[in-house]
């Protein structure tokens, strides 16, 4: 499969990158070369086989409705590159 | 469906196409992927584990009452619970997701077609299609006026359960709308696996809008999003078709978008421009295995089901014997059924022995006299003064003669004010109505005895007069005389 230089462009901004213009070409053609590798699969006849969604056969855990967390502002905003009065503070997005 | 519910335009009428959203908060201590609280009004991150803040590594482990909670809902909306559903990741980028992508499920929910029964203002009923309910994590909140160039996030709501109840584009008014939402809200209290509270964004409300020519196909849509309150649902639906229509007739195209609601102007606007908001491309989430339920689980969820309010009514309007319009005004909140039941039945204690209250007096005295009454103090029915006993006490006084319908309504003010028993007040006050036939006697010899004149005009064929008489041996016993017994004896002594 081939992409061309405008469904890179999406991508890149839908993956929030920046990429130049002067990029896309070689990058088109390296996404391509990755999705013709992996699109070797559809050799495989997968008719009738269930789609494996985990290597161990196990059901989804689950934990019951207790409160066992929280109350941790500090290490939540620790990494923040700014925080006032508890919160995270970031350039304006206005809706 | 008539034609009145047409939108006269200027070419000629409209159908308007309505179809809503609703993101209901899943009642849960912790949230669906973290053990982080959900309590509304925390400080700013203090409700957010590392999960909830999408730290590399942390992986999500799912709340199994948030679980039953969606299962249970389902099941009162009469849909189809799938016992294998997905999880999967909705991919955006926005300040207060900080993970990038939301956890919700896509292709397999957990709950399928269902539907909800409205209740009309002319007392019909319509059903309305659920297309499906899923199970996702609500983002964190931004607030963009606490700073001129910066907007505040807090994660508190990052995580936090919520059930996405989808219906059918079946609506074609606002007031439909407006019934829908209101219908569902109750049924979710009933269940109390939703608040519903919309101040606190509980229960928010996305409106799909679409206009077309009766009989054409769908027009094309706009989705007005979070809309937090039933009348603003019903404002924005209005504003929007009428706006549409607009476009439409002055040869415009409607342009498939996200508009936001403004109530102090009671319009829409749309969205800045984001041309790629559409473009989510979900996945399963890698993290998390599909969710199996299996049928016993189903079944013990089901056993769990209360009294929905399509039955509750129902029961009302057979076993009570009340008007399908009492009946829904008392089904609409769970509280106010038990208290109505309440009434009648008798809370068993200070007891008068009386069972088999008049449902239908006790209705009228829930709905006029005690619903006014708390509307007026700005009161819920959780927080009367009068309790269910106490009114359905001084129902029983009215039915067994001790007190007029007339006296109990100040005996009502007097409970409403004091909380005290209607008996005692009625023995504090002496207000006992005068049934003794002997007592009354008295006081109508003595009225008829100053008002010689007028008893030879009543006699004279002028009936109307009973009425002054009436009033006059009221005035002197104070209110408490029978009135049944009371117009019996005056018919007696006034004949001629």
């Amino acid at each position: 499969m081939a992409l061309d230089r405008d469904t890179v462009r999406n991508i890149a901004t839908l993956a929030r990158i920046r990429v130049e213009d002067n990029e896309l070409d070689a990058l088109a053609g390296e996404l391509s070369n990755i999705l013709t590798f992996v699109e070797q699969l559809n050799e495989v006849d997968t008719k009738g086989v269930e789609p494996m969604t985990s290597v161990v056969a196990m059901q989804l855990p689950r934990r019951p409705d207790e409160v066992t967390d929280g109350n941790i502002q500090n290490k939540i905003l620790a990494n923040a590159p700014e925080g006032t009065r508890g919160f995270f503070a970031v350039p304006k997005v206005v809706e | 469906m008539s034609s009145t519910h047409l939108i006269k335009g200027k070419t000629g009428e409209w159908e308007v196409v309505i179809g809503l959203e609703v993101h209901a908060q899943v009642t849960s201590k912790a949230k669906l992927f973290s053990g982080a609280a959900t309590a509304f009004g925390a400080e700013p991150n203090t409700q957010v584990s590392l999960i909830d803040a999408a730290m590399p590594g942390m992986l999500p482990v799912i709340n199994g009452w948030c679980v039953e909670q969606a299962v249970k809902t389902g099941l009162g909306l009469n849909a189809q619970v799938n016992l294998h559903s997905v999880f999967d990741r909705k991919n955006y980028f926005y300040a207060d997701l900080p993970a990038g992508y939301q956890i919700s499920q896509y292709l397999q929910p957990i709950v399928g077609k269902g539907e909800l029964l409205l209740d009309l203002a002319d007392g019909k009923s319509r059903t309305v299609g659920i297309t499906r309910l899923h199970l996702e994590m609500d983002a964190g909140k931004s607030l963009h006026d606490q700073h001129p160039s910066q907007t505040y996030i807090d994660l508190n709501r990052s995580g936090v359960a919520l059930m996405e109840i989808v219906s059918e584009p079946d609506m074609r008014t606002a007031e439909e709308a407006g019934a829908y939402v209101r219908k569902l809200r109750s049924i979710l209290r009933y269940l109390g696996t939703c608040d519903g509270n919309m101040e606190e964004g509980s229960l928010r409300c996305d409106c799909n809008v679409s206009v077309r020519r009766p009989g054409q196909p769908y027009g094309t849509r706009t989705e007005t999003k979070n809309v937090n309150s039933v009348r603003f649902v019903m404002a924005a639906i209005e504003h929007e078709a009428r706006r549409q229509i607009e476009v439409l007739e002055s040869g415009g195209t409607i342009r498939q978008e996200t508009r936001l609601f403004d109530p102090n102007s009671g319009t829409t606007r749309a969205m800045r421009g984001k041309e790629h908001a559409h473009d989510y491309r979900y996945f399963p989430d890698p993290d998390l295995l599909p969710l199996e339920l299996s049928e016993d689980e189903v079944a013990r969820i089901k056993a769990t089901l209360p009294e929905l309010p399509d039955d509750k009514k129902k029961r009302f309007i057979e076993q009570h014997k009340l008007s399908a319009f009492d009946a829904g005004i008392l089904v609409s909140e769970r509280a106010s059924a038990d208290f109505f039941e309440a009434v009648v039945t008798g809370d068993g204690k200070l007891g008068d022995g009386k069972t088999g209250r008049d449902a239908k007096l006790a209705a009228n005295w829930v709905i006029n006299d005690l619903f006014g009454r708390l509307n007026a103090a700005g009161k819920d029915i959780t927080a009367s003064p009068v309790t269910a006993g106490q009114l359905g006490r001084l129902i029983g006084l009215i039915q067994d003669g001790t007190i007029s319908g007339r006296i109990a309504k100040d005996v009502f003010e007097i409970m409403f004010e004091t909380g005290k028993d209607p008996l005692k007040i009625v023995e504090e006050k002496g207000l006992r109505q005068v049934s003794d036939t002997g007592a009354l006697e008295a006081a109508i010899d003595e009225i008829l005895g100053a008002n010689v004149e007028k008893v030879a005009e009543y006699r004279a064929g002028k009936d109307k007069l009973l009425g002054f008489f009436v009033g006059q041996v009221m005035k002197k016993t104070g209110g408490k005389a029978n009135p049944g017994v009371l117009n019996e004896l005056l018919k007696k002594k006034l004949a001629p």
